[in-house]
């Protein structure tokens, strides 16, 4: 899976790293920075909660052909 | 050949022919009006402000467009006149674009402090009802709105600053919120008694806060943990040693901070609840399901930031019947094209959660009290992210509405676990307050608490 972000749509609330730390990092940034893109499939309900719980529905997982 | 791409001008609605347009009508009746503007010109439509055109977006391409725009094309900084007398000069709204998303991006909203807010929240509503007989009645606006003074000023500013409040404060920023009268649009510093009073609340606030730095600058200061953000605020000096904050401008920011967290929480707190009483079969779900989280013992700091998916369902509902927010309004900083429509540079562009969120193609019996249609597979809120939009939408979307939610479900696991509640008027006669800006539950408003046996 890949993960894709709309930085359009990101106000930085950081629900993404509490869900799926080591995928996802605000730090001291305004919006989030995607240290793994790319995570493998042992990290999809992680993911999946993240999508789901993002506060602006900024994130999507896009499913590699 | 060339073809000249022609945009057109949006329809514009009828009546406001007086000289301030539609002003007075946006004052008796703002929803008819936005409504009318929806039914008589479609998605895009226009009305009269006290001689400026605003474009009322509704619908979800229109809505989009809205909420996508960046704020150098669709500006909030002049499109709220009413709010500079109540924030002060050089506050929120009369500081550049750039300057306001700093300052929005409130360190106290991130997730990890969620936790610690929830305990904080769930100790105030505990501390209200201390003072309740086994049963009795409440305002539901006056008593939401003290506790909302509380919990904000808590998590926002800290626990230090709140334990220095009491009812005062919040008698204080009501009048501030009732100073919103839409003749701001003519005149913000219009002769009216509701501003009269909402520069004297002012003054009172800031005495009140003065008298609290006053009292800090003759202690000795607290250990570092133990500080707040007033304490950060006097501790920063100006290069001479003199204070770089003086209560006024703390004031300022404390009004501000608050501000956009405090009617809107209040007011769909107050909802949930009287929607709740309304209708008892969803109340006997809500209720159920808090036993059932709660039955184990669990902790509301722990509770609150879980899914409860009933009475986030409840919420939900309140806020899309009752949104706290009727209007949203930017202003265009040059010309662009909105649904095919053209907007000028200058006119005024507006959004309604209180029209869009009852679009009936998108929402099946939009007038109806139906929590179930945020369950899955519904979710209808999910699927129309451009129309149900209580908190906005996109870049825009309120940058508290976690915080709302967790703070919503943290209060009623309180006062659902121990009290039950009654309607102590006729269901009916429940309404809001459309005569200002600020929105808010008109009184009276009563219900009765039982102690639960």
């Amino acid at each position: 899976m890949r993960i894709a972000v709309d930085l359009d749509l990101c106000q930085g609330h950081g629900v993404c790293e509490s869900e799926a730390s080591g995928i996802f990092e605000l730090g001291k940034g305004r919006t989030v920075t995607l240290l793994d893109p790319s995570p493998g499939e042992d990290r999809r309900a992680e993911v999946e909660a993240a999508v789901r719980f993002c506060p602006t529905t900024a994130l999507q997982i896009l499913e590699e052909e | 050949m060339t073809i000249a791409v022609e945009r057109k001008e949006p329809p514009r609605v009828s009546g406001g022919e007086e000289d301030n347009g539609h002003l007075e009508e946006l004052r008796v009746d703002p929803i008819g009006l936005m409504q009318r503007v929806r039914a008589e010109c479609g998605d895009v439509g226009v009305f009269r402000l006290a001689g400026r055109d605003v474009v009322l977006a509704t619908g979800a391409g229109a809505n989009e467009f809205f909420f996508r725009a960046p704020e150098e094309v669709l500006d909030q900084a002049e499109a709220y006149p009413f709010m500079t007398p109540v924030f002060g000069e050089g506050v929120v709204f009369d500081a550049s674009p750039e300057r306001r998303r700093e300052m929005l991006h409130n360190q106290a909203l991130r997730d990890k402090f969620m936790r610690g807010h929830a305990a904080t929240i769930a100790a105030e509503v505990e501390q209200m009802v201390a003072g309740w007989a086994d049963e009795g009645e409440i305002d539901l606006l006056d008593w939401f709105a003290e506790l909302t003074i509380y919990t904000s000023s808590a998590c926002l500013v800290g626990k230090r600053f709140r334990a220095e409040l009491d009812k005062r404060f919040a008698e204080l920023y009501h009048d501030l919120e009732q100073g919103t009268d839409a003749i701001a649009y003519v005149d913000p510093y219009a002769p009216i008694e509701s501003f009269r009073r909402r520069d004297a609340a002012r003054i009172g606030l800031v005495a009140l806060v003065q008298a609290i730095m006053d009292r800090r600058a003759m202690e000795t200061p607290p250990a570092d943990d133990d500080r707040d953000l007033l304490d950060v605020l006097m501790s920063i000096t100006n290069d001479d040693g003199t204070p770089r904050f003086l209560a006024d401008e703390v004031t300022g920011m404390f009004i501000s901070m608050m501000f956009a967290g405090h009617h809107t929480t209040s007011g769909t707190a107050a909802w949930t609840l009287v929607e709740l009483l309304r209708h008892p079969e969803q109340m006997d779900a809500v209720t159920t399901e808090l036993t059932g989280l709660y039955a184990g013992g669990a902790e509301v700091s722990y509770q609150a930031l879980r899914a409860m998916p009933r009475l986030e369902s409840s919420i939900k509902e309140a806020l899309r019947l009752h949104p706290p927010l009727i209007l949203l309004l930017r202003v265009a900083k040059e010309d662009v094209e909105c649904d095919g429509f053209l907007i000028r540079e200058g006119q005024m562009v507006g959004a309604s959660p209180a029209v869009s969120n009852r679009i009936p193609e998108d929402f099946p019996d939009p007038d109806a009290f139906v929590p179930e249609r945020y369950l899955e597979p519904r979710e209808e809120d999910r699927s129309n992210p451009w129309t149900w939009i209580p908190f906005g939408a996109g870049r825009h979307r309120c940058v508290g509405a976690t915080f709302a939610m967790m703070q919503l479900k943290a209060i009623f696991s309180v006062l659902m676990l121990d009290w039950e509640f009654e309607l102590a008027q006729p269901p009916d006669s429940y309404r809001n307050d459309h005569s200002k800006m600020v929105v808010q539950m008109q009184q009276p408003c009563r219900v009765r608490y039982r102690r639960k046996s």
